[in-house]
């Protein structure tokens, strides 16, 4: 599975656990739109440590956490390489 | 200081009530009969008057049989618990003001310490004159700390018989405890005092091997932490037992682990005891049900006073510890003679609970979380055996929530069972618990560690 839809999957996952609905999800969603809280994405970046192996927030002190969907998925893209 | 009035423990060992009573430890047993007009410190005894002791011994036997024959002889005696680590020692002695070593380990072991007297702890007994002067003697029992030297905490006959009422008939003991520790002395005074017997557990033994012998010697009463229980019900020879009532101690008794008691011994009282080293025994709860009732926490009402202050329980009875030993030993009672025990509840309904442990709180983005609340909310899954809830870093948050789970089943297995699982315990414990509560992650593994004192180990927190 490609980082992408590791990523797309794990949102879906945590938003049906914690009952958020969700944004229609592109490229450019605002993350903060998507409809999740700050809780929903620690567990993401939990989650998608276990699954691909790497935090890159932790990883490195001056990532700023990106904006879109697409900039999230390019760090962890990054992060893998 | 004589006291010719002080409550012996010996005397609980003489005449006719002494009548087949023993303690049994894994390599034999010894009549209490024998021990009344008997040593097992080869008639040293007398060596030992007014001394303080530093009583450690390889063998719990040997101990039991020494904690007899010490009280009303020594002046103070330090209970060893069996991993006490040696470069702890040293500390220990000073602050104990020990002068004397009862033991059954090489004394080159104690060379370091510098005492000359050393006396050897056995598990035989011969003929011997009993002593013939009383006096009051402190025990000193150490703190199970997670970090550091332990704490000596100060008690005697009368702080730690207190809280035991007598029984009708003769109970035959059993623990998982090793008496070595406040929760297994508990039950060595409730065998010696309550008219009963002791069954000791002896370290690496077997869990079915232990039931074995349990049975073998007729236990009508077993006690040990709820962690002690979970793994004994993993153990086929959990059903060679049949005990009249088994108890609860050292550890918060969710829901589950009643049931699960309940459910293997249908027609047995089940209860579960709140006690400290600190706090001595507070009170048991016998209705099946976890928490206590509201109507415990007051002041006057009974013999132990209970009060909830910051969310801990408070505690003041004449079964708490007198005091920490030692230079710089910090308080241990508040001014009005109450021991913070530091363990958190919450009131739900008419029924106190325990949450958690006032140290060990887990911030998820300034929300508490108490391991222990989310453990016993994954322990409801009919499918889990136990859990263990720490917390993990979190970029976003400071922390989240993690938990070790381990399952009762091994038949599930396979990507699809585990996932359907985990979802599970998710739901459930969305259910009863707040979101920033919920597992983040759940890792399945195989155990879960337990310490030397039967209480999960919560190391590792990052």
């Amino acid at each position: 599975m490609s980082i992408k839809l590791t990523v797309l999957s794990e949102i879906e996952q945590i938003a049906e656990q914690h009952q958020k609905t969700l944004a229609p999800l592109t490229d450019d969603s605002i993350l903060m739109n998507t409809g999740l809280d700050s809780l929903c994405f620690a567990v993401l970046v939990a989650r998608l440590e276990d699954r691909l192996g790497v935090d890159p927030f932790s990883a490195s002190d001056d990532i700023s956490f990106p904006v879109t969907l697409g900039d999230f998925v390019r760090v962890y893209e990054n992060a893998a390489r | 200081m004589l006291h010719a009035d002080t409550p012996q423990l010996r005397r609980y060992l003489q005449g006719p009530q002494s009548e087949g009573r023993f303690f049994q430890g894994l390599n034999g047993s010894v009549a209490f009969a024998d021990l009344a007009g008997g040593t097992s410190l080869g008639g040293r005894l007398s060596e030992l008057v007014g001394t303080s002791v530093l009583l450690s011994t390889r063998d719990q036997l040997a101990t039991a049989l020494a904690l007899i024959e010490l009280d009303g002889v020594a002046r103070r005696i330090v209970v060893c618990p069996p991993d006490l680590a040696a470069s702890h020692v040293p500390e220990i002695a000073a602050n104990a003001e020990i002068d004397a070593i009862v033991s059954d380990r090489d004394p080159a072991d104690f060379a370091t310490l510098g005492i000359l007297l050393h006396v050897g702890a056995t598990c035989v007994v011969e003929p011997a004159a009993p002593p013939t002067s009383s006096r009051h003697t402190t025990w000193l029992l150490l703190t199970s700390g997670t970090t550091g030297a332990p704490k000596l905490v100060s008690h005697d006959v009368a702080s730690l018989s207190a809280p035991i009422k007598p029984t009708a008939q003769a109970p035959v003991w059993g623990t998982f405890y090793d008496i070595r520790r406040y929760g297994g002395l508990q039950i060595f005074f409730r065998a010696v005092v309550g008219g009963g017997s002791l069954i000791l557990s002896s370290a690496g033994e077997p869990v079915a091997d232990h039931l074995q012998r349990l049975a073998a010697h007729g236990v009508t009463h077993l006690s040990g932490t709820p962690s002690h229980w979970r793994r004994a019900l993993m153990s086929p020879a959990i059903r060679v037992i049949a005990p009249g009532y088994v108890r609860l101690s050292g550890e918060i008794a969710d829901q589950a682990i009643l049931d699960n008691l309940r459910a293997v011994f249908p027609h047995v009282g089940v209860g579960h005891a709140y006690a400290s080293t600190e706090a001595g025994v507070a009170f048991e709860v016998n209705d099946g049900r976890a928490g206590f009732p509201a109507s415990f926490v007051g002041v006057g009402q009974g013999d132990v006073d209970v009060k909830i202050e910051d969310g801990s329980l408070r505690l003041r009875s004449a079964r708490t510890a007198s005091r920490y030993v030692g230079r710089d030993a910090p308080a241990l009672l508040d001014p009005d003679g109450f021991v913070d025990t530091g363990d958190m509840v919450e009131l739900r309904g008419d029924r106190y609970h325990f949450v958690g442990r006032k140290g060990g709180i887990i911030n998820v983005g300034g929300q508490k979380v108490h391991p222990e609340e989310v453990e016993a909310a994954i322990n409801r899954h009919p499918a889990v055996w136990g859990s263990l809830v720490r917390a993990r870093k979190s970029p976003i948050t400071g922390a989240i929530v993690a938990a070790d789970v381990v399952l009762k089943d091994a038949s599930i297995h396979g990507d699809d069972m585990v996932a359907r699982t985990e979802r599970e315990i998710i739901e459930l414990c969305r259910r009863h618990v707040a979101p920033h509560k919920v597992p983040a992650v759940i890792r399945f593994v195989s155990s879960l560690n337990v310490s030397d004192s039967g209480k999960l180990l919560r190391h590792g927190r990052s």
